[in-house]
């Protein structure tokens, strides 16, 4: 497979296939890991960076869960590229700085990636469409153990899976999910859920991971601990708490169809009839009426498109993805114009 | 001290690097530093932020105080405690077992528990359990003590459980 292959397919996790996917679009579950005997991927000088990259790279090209892969090293590949896989939640920003042997391995469907030489020697991460986690879990744990027969990993029983840094260590376990839930932003009930997820240990962040603010709508929560508890503790915890958010979205969202639905509707064709005409588009404001239109598409208020369509929208109106599929390289001005024309196309 | 990429604003990151002997500075901005990907956004949960602050978790400094006493380094890697309260992370495997003392009560103040209750590898389970099986009453007990002492009561009611068990068999 080859990088350019990415741009001709819809990742998993975007194809709205999964447990209430109409509002968790993702479940993802990563796994941090390290070879025993070698300094953590920030600590270690070149040369074991280089022994790193290479054992990984052996192990990662006969796992049977990674045929046909698409393996890729960080230095090999251009900004534009890097910002990609990035924008695809195939890798973390962090793995896009220069050097380090830093490297990817991405699975067919990009349901696994794997990043090397990131925080830590291995990232394992699968991603799947709507509330899989123990899906997920289930899966990532095969490609694990197929991946140990290669290595002795770092731990010890006391403390599990050592990592680079001690907010991971034990399971070395971060279990996502990325969600929906513009009817609660709506009914301004949103601030009271997420400070009740907040007390209990979860993390909630944007659409973009680590350090981004919540934008159309899109909440990540994730497990805060990693330590003395087991990976399926963890998860089921998050999806207890997920399935009882989902219900409260689902009461916000009746109670806006029951008392306001023409202010509804009104919000969600104006956010239609925009990006059906508008010619120059920034990628805020597209996420921001993406959001609506998605809301609207689930409600069966709109039905000229698919929610899948509208899923693979906010990521093929991002920046490195405009100018991917351009095939050249794009100042700001031509992208918000060309985020115009794609979303007029794929609307209509 | 400007930035030593851009050359226009205040540097406010100091890394030294030692590759092969060789000490490199790097003097570098905020905007910089992010760019390369060198530091996350405040929101991030990072061990840096954590030590820096501690005030996230609703830890007093007198808490913070307790690390200062470790003035070690680890013996597989070279990194120093020092080095790993800037930086936030630890050098290799090894400097948990290094930086053990200090390491148990921030990883409880972390996570709530510093025993690990997940997964592990056949061999690494193995391993583990014949060392403590092999220990001897006595250390276990002591062991159990200071367990007690740092409040350590899942640890305690581990290795209770643990000595139980022995003096069964030799019952």
């Amino acid at each position: 497979m080859r990088l350019n292959d990415l741009l001709n397919q819809t990742s998993e996790w975007l194809k709205a296939t999964g447990t209430e996917s109409e509002i968790v679009m993702s479940s993802r579950v990563r796994f941090a890991r390290n070879i025993k005997g070698l300094a953590f991927s920030h600590w270690a000088d070149e040369k074991q960076k280089k022994e790193i990259l290479t054992k990984t790279k052996q192990a990662l090209l006969k796992n049977k869960y990674l045929n046909n892969s698409l393996f890729l090293v960080m230095d090999e590949l251009n900004d534009l590229d890097k910002q990609f896989l990035v924008e695809r939640h195939l890798i973390s920003r962090e793995l896009t700085a220069d050097g380090g042997c830093k490297a990817v391995d991405v699975s067919e469907k990009e349901l696994f990636s794997i990043m090397i030489n990131e925080e830590d020697h291995l990232r394992l991460q699968v991603m799947r469409s709507g509330l899989e986690l123990k899906e997920s879990l289930r899966l990532l744990d095969k490609l694990d153990s197929e991946l140990r027969r290669n290595f002795d990993y770092a731990c010890n029983s006391k403390w599990g899976y050592l990592t680079a840094c001690p907010t991971n260590v034990g399971t070395g376990m971060r279990a996502s999910v990325m969600i929906h839930l513009p009817a609660l932003v709506m009914t301004k009930r949103i601030g009271k859920v997420l400070e009740s997820i907040g007390r209990i240990n979860l993390a909630v962040r944007g659409l973009y991971g680590e350090g981004t603010e919540a934008s159309g709508n899109f909440f990540q929560i994730s497990n805060q601990i990693t330590l003395g508890h087991s990976e399926q503790e963890l998860v089921d915890d998050i999806d207890r708490v997920i399935k009882q958010v989902v219900e409260y979205e689902k009461g916000a969202r009746e109670l806006l169809l029951k008392n306001s639905r023409h202010q509804l509707e009104d919000e969600i064709w104006r956010a239609y009839g925009i990006l059906t005409n508008a010619r120059i588009v920034s990628s805020l404001e597209a996420i921001g009426l993406l959001s609506a239109i998605r809301l609207g598409v689930n409600l069966s208020i709109i039905n000229k498109v698919d929610i899948k369509s509208i899923n693979e929208l906010f990521i093929t109106t991002q920046p490195a993805h405009l100018q991917k599929i351009e095939g050249k390289d794009l100042n700001p001005q031509e992208r918000d114009l060309k985020r115009g024309d794609l979303l007029r196309d794929k609307l209509k | 001290m400007l930035c030593d990429i851009c050359h226009k604003k205040q540097a406010s990151i100091h890394v030294t690097e030692i590759i092969n002997g060789e000490v490199k500075e790097l003097h570098i901005c905020d905007t910089c530093a992010r760019a390369k990907g060198m530091i996350k956004s405040s929101k991030n949960f990072g061990l840096a932020d954590f030590l820096a602050g501690l005030t996230d978790f609703g830890i007093a400094p007198k808490d913070a105080g307790e690390l200062e006493d470790f003035d070690l380094k680890c013996p597989a890697c070279g990194l120093s405690f020092e080095d790993f309260k800037r930086i936030g992370r630890l050098g290799c495997a090894e400097c948990y077992d290094a930086f053990e003392k200090g390491l148990a009560p921030l990883l409880r103040k972390i996570h709530g528990s510093n025993r690990h209750a997940g997964n592990m590898p056949k061999e690494a389970n193995k391993d583990s359990k014949t060392a403590e099986e092999a220990g001897s009453i006595d250390e276990l007990e002591e062991k159990l003590e200071v367990a007690i002492k740092n409040e350590e009561f899942e640890e305690a009611a581990r290795l209770r459980d643990i000595i139980r068990g022995k003096k069964k068999k030799k019952i």
